[in-house]
């Protein structure tokens, strides 16, 4: 999958990195990560399930993210659902990503684009 | 949720099973979180739209990705990607051609405005013998003056005139047109403007319109030509107007249009029949009603002008009808269309087999790519953008074929259609032929392989399961081969024929010896040269000089050379030998100087050649046609006889023999030739034109002498049609040629296919049986054995072709019978020379899958399982 090399996925399209941080808490099913996303962001970001699975298809082909097999108490579960967890090369990703906005953002500051850090 | 449901189907059902469960859980869940009518309303609207763009992305993303597969597994296996595409591409493009060309000549409507309401007026003189006549024009007066249902209608009449501009003068076919014609037909000039109403006066000044064509040659496409002034015929004219690049008509040689003035004395004698009428129906009339009122005005005629318009009814057909399409044309055209047809069929089914071949190969990989979770839906996908991906470079190289090979088309196009040369691509036709190829892809690509990737996926895994040779699959293909080879015979006795049938004609005398003949046009100016005398002086001037020519034997000026006129005959009668009443034979109208027979070699039977001293004031003489001869003096000698022929009494001094004027292949009405000195004025159609002269030596490089010769006797007089006699013999059997040049190439394309599929077919089985064949080595069977298990099962295949193709051969060559000139349909010989080519052709497309067979290591093809 891919290159294993996490700055080819860059940049990540934005959906792809609200889920690889609302994956990074631990596994989540679909639903879970779009309260989750809506959560972090007081309601801004709404994925809809085409954009979330969609999303969730390409990450599973380029290895970001894992389904897994490992499931919650039996009362709590749904066996429908599916849990997704992400993976190593999925973290660094996000990382990788992470890295980047950051320096785009200091060279923002620079420039007095964005506040300054108080 | 179940409208939820039925939504999520625009998803591919790949992502549906995967996703689609936990879709309609999130949905559920929004659904209860909705509170209130807005918020499920704004739900649904969202929901709709959100579907919609993500179910487009994702079948992008995996026709993306599809893509990316098909190149990389076409890379893998570039010659069965190349012999696909090129297959598809000599279908497509063959049949796109033959397709469109036909639909230019034979179905499409004319290319004028509203074309359904064009009709042209011919006077019936049926009890004359003649339905379809041009019309007089003060008949066409009168008919445009009773007439109720036409919207217009006007006239025109061809001519040839001598155009003088800068440099050289030539010769030009013009056409005169009323005012009226341009409107009829619909079309508007491309620059300036059609004519007027005051183009037509009488005494007004010269106004001339050009074709597309002239304006491009002569005046070098040249914007400021407007108001240029030309002589044409010694008269001068100023362009007006410039017609559109597809405006041909009457036909194809049109160079130019001037007005069509009519003089009152024009309209003196009703049987002065020369002009061609075109009328434009009433919006809601119908040519049957405009028919039946025209019969009403015809009668009314008939009774006004008893004694010139007996007999004289009027015609009104259809326009497209009103074009004469020579029959062989017709067969040709259909004839082209069959092979295009079996070409196509060929490319088809090797495209099958290929197909075929290719699936069963890939059996493993598929079923690989199954048991690792690929649903069947996502392997059809895959499949079907792999065919359609071949079958659209098949296409792409196809219609470049057939953009390639139309200029050689245009020679199938008849000049008498006002139509242009080269067809406009119908891209229909291309869409229609690309669809049977993609059908085809798709019907024996992911069919098959389908079939063969699913159930038996896991016995597909075992190593040395041997992918499915023998059986029905294995039949399959054998069939298609045989149907290969079937129509590829059938294509090579059609071309064997026709190759039989030029032959044959060309190998008819056509009664005059060809060979050193030069020939050209001189058309002396009516207006310029108005009297015989006029011209017997240029004629004089021009053969003694040209005579004294070093290398030339013998000079000679006729009226129109054999078969470059293919008419031109007039009624006699024979003293001695009253016709019934009513009853009319033709013969040829031919004014010579002496010396013509000599230089064409048209041998003299009987009495003497034509003579200087037969002159105007000398006794009228001619010299007949052997045919002529025979036919009223069985016995006895012709000479000394007198007929009446071309406005005089005349006595026949010599007999020659017959000439084929009308061509090789069709009979010819008795040639009657009289001395240049003794015709008419008011025969000056007839006046010698053509210049024929034998040389010893190349002819050709007396033509700067000669044009010196010409140009001293008169300057502005232009030299056409500069020709070997030779050339114009071979041009009457050039449509001939032409058939076979086409119909061989088709021939040619269809059994390399099948030479393709033989080969194709016969590798395939020799790789899938290496074992079999392995463990026969092994045994002791001894390579020629081999060699002949393998090149037998080709010659199996080949034989059940020919015998099939032969019967359909036969049924072939007998609905193109009339294109045979006398070669029997089942020519025996044809017949042998085609199956040997067959036979040949398969023996070499097995020998290279025999060979591998030969050297099949036992060892290492039974390690391989």
């Amino acid at each position: 999958m891919a290159d294993h090399q996490p700055d080819a996925l860059l940049p990540l399209p934005p959906a792809t990195f609200h889920i690889l941080i609302a994956l990074a808490d631990g596994d989540r099913h679909g639903y879970g990560i779009i309260q989750d996303i809506a959560a972090r962001t007081n309601g801004e970001l709404k994925l809809s399930a085409g954009t979330l699975y969609r999303s969730i298809q390409r990450m599973l082909e380029q290895g970001l993210v894992i389904e897994t097999r490992d499931r919650p108490e039996p009362e709590f579960d749904d066996e429908r659902r599916r849990y997704y967890r992400l993976a190593d090369f999925g973290r660094r990703v996000a990382r990788a990503e992470a890295a980047r906005l950051a320096k785009l953002v200091e060279m923002a500051r620079a420039t007095g684009l964005a506040p300054r850090r108080t | 949720m179940r409208l939820y449901r039925a939504l999520l189907h625009l998803y591919p059902v790949s992502f549906r099973n995967e996703y689609g469960g936990q879709m309609c859980e999130i949905f559920r869940e929004r659904r209860r979180d909705a509170a209130n009518p807005l918020a499920i309303l704004a739900l649904w609207i969202e929901t709709v739209f959100d579907v919609a763009a993500n179910a487009l992305r994702v079948h992008l993303d995996i026709l993306a990705q599809d893509l990316r597969y098909t190149a990389r597994s076409l890379k893998n296996s570039p010659a069965f990607a190349l012999t696909a595409i090129i297959v598809a591409a000599l279908g497509i493009g063959a049949s796109t051609s033959a397709f469109s060309i036909t639909d230019h000549v034979l179905i499409r409507p004319l290319p004028f405005a509203d074309p359904d309401r064009l009709v042209r007026l011919w006077e019936d003189q049926s009890p004359q013998g003649y339905d379809q006549l041009e019309p007089s024009p003060a008949n066409y007066r009168d008919w445009k003056r009773m007439s109720a249902s036409f919207e217009s209608m006007g006239a025109y009449a061809n001519y040839a005139a001598n155009l003088i501009d800068s440099g050289e003068p030539r010769q030009i076919s013009g056409a005169g047109f009323t005012a009226e014609m341009f409107p009829v037909l619909g079309v508007q000039a491309m620059l300036g403007r059609t004519f007027s109403r005051d183009d037509d006066r009488p005494g007004a000044p010269g106004t001339v319109i050009l074709s597309y064509a002239m304006w491009k040659s002569q005046f070098g496409g040249d914007p400021s030509v407007l108001s240029r002034r030309l002589i044409l015929d010694n008269q001068p004219y100023t362009v007006i107007g410039v017609m559109p690049p597809h405006f041909v008509f009457p036909d194809r040689q049109t160079d130019l249009w001037t007005p069509m003035r009519f003089a009152e004395s024009d309209f003196q004698d009703r049987s002065n029949n020369y002009i061609y009428v075109v009328a434009r129906l009433h919006r809601g009339v119908s040519r049957t009603q405009a028919q039946a009122e025209m019969r009403l005005i015809g009668t009314q005629l008939q009774r006004q002008y008893p004694k010139d318009n007996v007999g004289v009814q009027v015609d009104v057909s259809d326009m497209r009808a009103g074009y004469y399409i020579p029959n062989r044309s017709r067969m040709l055209l259909k004839a082209l269309l069959g092979a295009a047809l079996c070409v196509l069929l060929i490319a088809c089914t090797n495209l099958a087999n290929l197909l075929l071949a290719r699936a069963l190969v890939r059996r493993k990989e598929l079923a690989v790519r199954a048991a690792m979770g690929a649903g069947r839906e996502r392997l059809v996908r895959q499949l079907f953008t792999e065919s359609l991906v071949l079958a659209l470079a098949g296409g792409a190289l196809g219609v470049l074929l057939a953009v390639g090979i139309a200029p050689l088309l245009v020679t199938l196009v008849p000049n008498s259609l006002p139509i242009s040369g080269q067809p406009s691509f119908d891209f229909r036709l291309i869409g229609c032929a690309a669809l049977l190829t993609i059908l085809t892809g798709v019907g024996f690509g992911v069919i098959p392989a389908l079939r063969a990737s699913s159930l038996d996926s896991a016995g597909s895994l075992q190593e040395g399961a041997r992918s499915g040779v023998g059986g029905r699959r294995e039949k399959l293909r054998g069939a298609l081969v045989i149907a290969e080879v079937m129509t590829s015979v059938i294509l090579l006795v059609s071309a064997g024929l026709l190759i039989r049938a030029l032959w044959r004609v060309q190998s008819i005398d056509p009664g005059f010896r060809s060979a050193g003949v030069l020939t050209l046009r001189t058309s002396l100016s009516i207006v310029k040269y108005d009297k015989t005398v006029k011209r017997v002086h240029f004629y004089d001037t021009v053969l003694s000089r040209v005579r004294a020519l070093p290398g030339v034997q013998s000079a000679a000026y006729v009226s129109f050379l054999p078969i470059v006129l293919k008419g031109g005959v007039q009624p006699y009668t024979v003293e001695g030998h009253p016709f019934p009443p009513a009853e009319f034979h033709n013969a040829y109208v031919r004014f010579a100087t002496p010396d013509y027979f000599s230089t064409l070699r048209i041998p003299l039977l009987e009495g003497r050649d034509i003579r200087e001293s037969d002159s105007a004031d000398r006794l009228f003489v001619c010299v007949v046609s052997e045919s002529f001869a025979r036919r009223y003096w069985p016995n006895e000698s012709a000479l000394g006889r007198r007929i009446h022929f071309a406005f005089a009494d005349r006595t026949i001094v010599g007999v020659v023999g017959d000439v084929k004027g009308r061509g090789l292949e069709r009979s010819a009405e008795p040639q009657i030739y009289m001395p240049y000195k003794q015709n008419s004025d008011e025969m000056l159609f007839y006046s010698p034109k053509d210049l024929a002269i034998r040389a010893s030596s190349n002819a050709m490089v007396l033509m700067p002498a000669i044009r010196r010769i010409i140009h001293d006797a008169d300057a502005e007089q232009p030299i056409s049609s500069v020709q070997m006699l030779s050339d114009i013999v071979a041009s009457d059997s050039a449509p001939r040629a032409i058939q076979v040049r086409v119909l061989g190439a088709f021939a040619f394309v269809a059994l390399l296919l099948a030479g393709i599929g033989i080969h194709g077919l016969l590798s395939f089985a020799v790789s899938h049986r290496k074992q079999e064949i392995g463990v026969r080595i092994a045994l002791g069977a001894r390579p020629a054995r081999i060699l002949r298990m393998v090149l037998r099962e080709g010659l199996a295949l080949a034989v059940a072709g020919i015998a099939l193709g032969a019967a359909a051969a036969y049924i072939a060559a007998r609905l193109m019978e009339s294109l045979l000139a006398g070669v029997q349909p089942d020519d025996p010989a044809t017949l042998l020379a085609a199956v040997a080519v067959v036979l040949g052709m398969t023996l070499f497309g097995s020998l290279l899958p025999a060979l591998r067979a030969v050297r099949v290591d036992p060892i290492t093809a039974l390690r391989s399982e």
